[in-house]
Order: structure tokens, then C-alpha cells, then sequence
């Protein structure tokens, strides 16, 4: 499967979908001016990968900040994230950080997908 | 040229630090919340607080991108254009924004904003699952979050009006509020 890398910028995260080494990982600011787009080839990689999925999946999300227009995609990700079976979310916030912590909480009891949260 | 100097005297007494006016898009959102980080970045303020208000800034600012395109279209004239304002009190900081709005958008973002300022916090927090779990993103690409976001990082009630302008437009005005001293979020 083909690996997708997207590089960060200022207002758009970095993301590494790579099912060999087993890294899934979204971090950084993600507030595009158009995140249906943005976040579209992320979806689509996610579709593919649910038919041909590891045995487990850790999906690191590591977000400094977040805009509503990317939260409502996040849950998209969530959910295409839902019917993979062996997934967990690591959701990473910075140590001072309560309202990005709250924010994770948030999204665990909008999926059925276990959560662990984590300081960096 | 009078009005430069009363404009300096105006933004001092009302401790405006940061205003912009003219189009909005995405790459002058980038360089507003740029300029704006470096200026708080020097004032040392506490690092929650500074989320707090670089979140409200990106719901503020993406608004206005959205609602100026709107108008844009409908009139070319130049009123479409909008303004942006940063206010420092010594108890908190105010995210401000005016922008122009059909009036016939009015009925809709008054009921909204109303609702949204009669709802506390564990409300907010249950407006903003609902509307998460059921909405699919508008045209513009808005997820009808941004004031539910910005009510829930103020922990005050909105701030709003709506100036009269001509038959079509209103200038709707914003006003977010922001204390400075973490506790007193936490007491509103």
C-alpha cells in the first residue's frame, strides 16, 4: 500500500498514513481554509486500508490546534477508524494543555474505539 | 490628516492592540494570527490563555472569510469588506469582529447566538456534540461550530449587535470576551 505524507505547514498538520512500519500519525495546527478537501485523501487511504488492515493500529493524534471545520473531520476519521478492528487512538496533548485533553475526551465518547491519552 | 492622530487616540482609549480592515481570506488570517502570536509572545502571557485566544481568532477570522464571499457576490461594491480587532483591558482580552450580513441571514444567526448565550457550560459542551454528530459541512466549508467554540474558550456570554446599513445589509458586530486570570473562567 502506497504511503501517504503529508508534509506540515502553518495552518495544515503533517500526516503519515504508512501500514508497513505501522505508523498512522496527525500532528501540528490543521485549520485549512478547506478541510473537506484537506482532509479527503485521508479518507480515501483510510477506505482502502480497511480492507487490508495490520492486526493492530495505533493512530497518533498529536494536535497543538484544532478549528471546528477540521474537528467535524477528525470525526470522520474517527469513524472510518471505528470498523478497523485492533485500533487505538493515542491522543497526544501538551502537559499544560486541559482544553486539548478535554477535547480528546471529547471524541472518545462520540466513537467506540478505545483511547489513551498522553502528554508530550 | 486630523484623523490619524484621533484614530491612534481612539484605539488607546479603548486598548485596541491589533485592527485590521479590508478583504479577508485565508492567507491574511495566516498573517493577523501571526502578527498576533509574536505580540503575545512578548507580553509573557500564560500559555492557556494564548490558546484561548488564537482559537477564538481562527473561529473570527474564518467567519468573516466566509461571510464577506457571500456578500461578495451578490454586490460588488466594496461592502463587503470587514474588520478585525484585538482589545488588552487589564482583566481580559476582546476578540472583536464586524463584518456586513444579508438581512435575511439575520433571523438565523440571531436565534443561534441567542441560544447559544442561554446555554452554560455542560450545555455548550452537549450543543457542541450534537451539532458534531449531525451536521455535514455547509457550501462554505463551515461545520456550524465556530460560536459554540468561541462561547465555550470565552466562558462569558457573546457580545453582539447588528448595525443598520441599507435595505440589504446589516453590519453584524462580535464581541469576544477572554479574562486573563485563569480562575475567573473557571468562577463565570
Amino acid at each position: 500500500m502506497e504511503i501517504l505524507n503529508i508534509e506540515g505547514a502553518e495552518d495544515t498538520p503533517k500526516i503519515i498514513l504508512d501500514r508497513t512500519n505501522g505508523i498512522f500519525e496527525i500532528s501540528g495546527r490543521s485549520l485549512p481554509e478547506d478541510s473537506a478537501e484537506f482532509y479527503k485523501p485521508v479518507l480515501e487511504w483510510l477506505k482502502s486500508y480497511s480492507g487490508k488492515s495490520n492486526d493492530s493500529t495505533d493512530f497518533v493524534f498529536k494536535l497543538e490546534y484544532f478549528n471546528t471545520a477540521s474537528s467535524k473531520l477528525i470525526l470522520d476519521v474517527l469513524s472510518s477508524l471505528e470498523s478497523i478492528g485492533g485500533t487505538t487512538i493515542q491522543w497526544y496533548h501538551h502537559e499544560d494543555d486541559e482544553d486539548m485533553q478535554e477535547a480528546g475526551q471529547e471524541f472518545s465518547e462520540l466513537v467506540e474505539i478505545p483511547f489513551e491519552f498522553k502528554t508530550y | 490628516m486630523r484623523f490619524i492622530y484621533d484614530l491612534h487616540q481612539s484605539m488607546i482609549t479603548h486598548n485596541v492592540i491589533l485592527i485590521y480592515e479590508g478583504d479577508f481570506t485565508q492567507e491574511t488570517t495566516k498573517s493577523i494570527l501571526t502578527m498576533a502570536e509574536r505580540n503575545l509572545e512578548s507580553s509573557g502571557e500564560e500559555s492557556g490563555i494564548k490558546k484561548r485566544i488564537f482559537n477564538v481568532m481562527v473561529e473570527a477570522l474564518q467567519n468573516i472569510v466566509k461571510h464577506s464571499d457571500e456578500v461578495e457576490q451578490q454586490d460588488k461594491s466594496k461592502s463587503h469588506a470587514a474588520i478585525f480587532l484585538i482589545g488588552n483591558e487589564q482583566s481580559r482580552y476582546s476578540i472583536m469582529s464586524g463584518n456586513p450580513v444579508r438581512k435575511e441571514n439575520i433571523p438565523t444567526l440571531k436565534t443561534a447566538l441567542e441560544r447559544i448565550n442561554s446555554l452554560d457550560k455542560d450545555g455548550l459542551k452537549e450543543l457542541y456534540k450534537e451539532i458534531i454528530k449531525n451536521t455535514t459541512l455547509s457550501e462554505k466549508g463551515g461545520a456550524g461550530l465556530g460560536f459554540v467554540d468561541m462561547a465555550r474558550k470565552s466562558g462569558e456570554k457573546l457580545e453582539w449587535d447588528f448595525v443598520d446599513v441599507s435595505d440589504e445589509l446589516s453590519f453584524f458586530c462580535l464581541k469576544v470576551n477572554i479574562a486573563r486570570i485563569k480562575e475567573a473562567v473557571a468562577l463565570a
